[in-house]
């Protein structure tokens, strides 16, 4: 249908754009970051209903059969995920429509003569075949479907090399010539390149990764903007690339990493120290009544929740152990390290899920300075974050992040499952300390039977 | 194909105003805001949906519609697993307004 003529479509892409632009906006904001993800969904409503009303398109029945399957399958997926398997399914999200771009551009190619829509139509196809590989490699590890080490094999960065000369001569080719077959090698390569690229990446890196193949993915979809002459999608992609390089950036400080370290630190090894086996040097274990004594007769307990509490679902029992604590007259708050959880900002929206008093969340900076004068500190399911290896021993994949400083607190509880190192793989030498004391076990198990003790008391 | 300075400027402009609305995000929403942008991208299905409506060959049309999934699944899903996120933010008492965080003039 050609109901509206190009002044109007460009009116409502316009239209489409600035809702995108409201949305970024809005989502950078605690108050109104839900009617700005609203206002960006019906950004994306006004677009592409006015696609099918602008473009003289053919197959109109199986293209709305194909968007009814792909909602199919899409709004129970994102209904029902766990929130602890959140940054898996974003991922994935991000990989199919990196796909998506790619397919886009490689259907294009035939429509395109000219040598610079050619040259936006190869980088479409490589930015989006490496976005999708890439991102199916990030949900593998945070699934760990595969290894969350680095994965590296002799000659890796041979074989780098010359997948990236490949594709650079493939991309030559099909401006030069237009050849379908050119085009085929090109998206095979660009699996390959996004493989490469992030198989060698640290599981605790894992999320940077995640954000930069987003903003990646952008950049596909605004190349495709140029392919199609479309300036909704030129626009749109645009500024997910500039917003997402700006995420990546800040995220990877937070973590005191630079972007270029966690995607080639690997490659330059060193990234890989530390140690791998679970160790037999003696700790103190406690028991869930001793744990209660600890917590119920202290002035001032920080809570450090990690990955671990997410995993066993405890995120209700801590809530209600604060609780317990705080009609003791304990003062309890939740020290929130940025890349608590498995992605920057996971912790908060687990704990938000729990209905934890937004106030009683500190951010690293807040929390730090706190911590000499707290009686207890308990950590539940976390190791990375407190792990004192980040400051003092160079090398290790953790060095130079932040960490909340547990160690200054008067005692020091691990709630863990076992003595297996973390998500970066590497053991904190924490563990060994005279203060510290450890429960073993599932986190909410732990934390139901220390609930009891304290309400016992 | 538009004009090619006409093309630049609008993608000039794009990356400041893409700069500019995340530059001052608490780590607090990094994770709704990423999942946000994410799905913003899925706007490729309009792309997909042009593609596929041009395509006369089965193959070619085959290609198309399996884009016209992809994008969908990165739009809608993006869109809604965002929303099921920052519910939760809202559940409860508005965020304390903290003294010039939050206020930037727009």
């Amino acid at each position: 249908m050609s109901v509206l003529g190009p002044g109007w479509t460009a009116l409502f892409y316009l239209v489409a754009a600035v809702c995108f632009i409201l949305a970024l906006k809005g989502l950078s904001s605690p108050r109104t970051a839900r009617r700005g993800n609203a206002i960006g969904a019906a950004g994306a409503f006004v677009a592409v209903v006015t696609v099918f009303l602008s473009a003289k398109l053919e197959n109109i029945p199986l293209i709305i059969a194909a968007v009814a399957v792909g909602s199919a399958v899409a709004v129970p997926v994102a209904r029902r995920v766990q929130m602890t398997q959140m940054p898996q399914l974003v991922a994935l999200f991000n990989g199919v429509g990196g796909g998506a771009a790619a397919l886009v551009a490689v259907l294009e190619l035939g429509h395109s003569e000219d040598p610079w829509v050619r040259l936006a139509v190869v980088f479409t196809m490589l930015i989006g075949a490496v976005s999708f590989a890439g991102s199916a490699v990030t949900v593998g590890k945070l699934q760990e479907l595969i290894s969350t080490r680095p994965l590296l094999f002799p000659g890796m960065p041979v074989l780098m090399g010359a997948v990236v000369l490949g594709a650079v001569a493939a991309c030559g080719f099909v401006v030069a010539t237009g050849s379908v077959g050119w085009a085929v090698a090109l998206l095979v390569l660009g699996i390959v390149a996004g493989l490469l690229l992030v198989l060698p990446v640290g599981g605790a890196d894992v999320p940077i990764v995640i954000s930069l193949l987003n903003a990646f993915t952008g950049l596909a979809v605004a190349a495709s903007g140029i392919v199609l002459g479309n300036v909704l999608l030129l626009v749109a992609g645009t500024l997910v690339g500039a917003s997402g390089t700006i995420l990546t950036k800040v995220m990877a400080a937070a973590m005191g990493r630079g972007v270029t370290g966690i995607m080639f630190g690997a490659f330059r090894g060193g990234s890989t120290a530390g140690s791998t086996e679970q160790s037999d040097r003696p700790v103190r274990s406690s028991s869930p009544e001793d744990v209660a004594v600890q917590l119920g007769y202290a002035q001032r307990v920080v809570i450090v929740p990690g990955y671990g509490l997410a995993v066993a679902q405890g995120q209700h029992t801590i809530a209600e152990l604060a609780t317990a604590l705080a009609a003791r007259g304990v003062e309890v708050v939740f020290a929130i390290h940025p890349v608590a959880g498995r992605m920057p900002g996971h912790m908060n929206v687990l704990l938000a899920e729990a209905n934890v008093p937004y106030e009683a969340l500190k951010e690293l900076e807040e929390a730090n300075p706190e911590f000499p004068n707290t009686d207890v500190a308990l950590i539940v399911g976390a190791n990375d974050v407190v792990n004192p290896a980040a400051k003092s021993t160079p090398g290790a994949p953790i060095y130079g992040m932040p960490i909340l400083e547990v160690a200054l607190a008067g005692q020091v509880v691990f709630l863990k499952r076992s003595m297996r190192p973390g998500f970066a793989g590497i053991e904190n030498e924490l563990l060994f300390d005279p203060k510290t004391t450890l429960l073993f076990g599932d986190a909410k198990d732990s934390l139901t039977r220390v609930l009891g003790a304290v309400k016992a008391l | 194909m538009m004009d090619p300075i006409t093309l630049l400027t609008v993608v000039v402009l794009a990356v400041f105003v893409g700069f500019e609305v995340v530059s001052k995000v608490t780590s607090k929403l990094h994770t709704p805001l990423m999942s946000g942008a994410n799905a913003i991208h899925g706007i490729i299905l309009v792309g997909a949906i042009i593609v596929a409506g041009q395509a006369s060959d089965p193959w070619l049309l085959t290609v198309a519609l399996i884009a016209v999934v992809l994008a969908t699944v990165n739009l809608v899903g993006g869109f809604v697993v965002t929303d099921r996120m920052l519910e939760m933010f809202g559940s409860r008492n508005p965020a304390r307004p903290r003294a010039g965080a939050g206020e930037d003039g727009t």
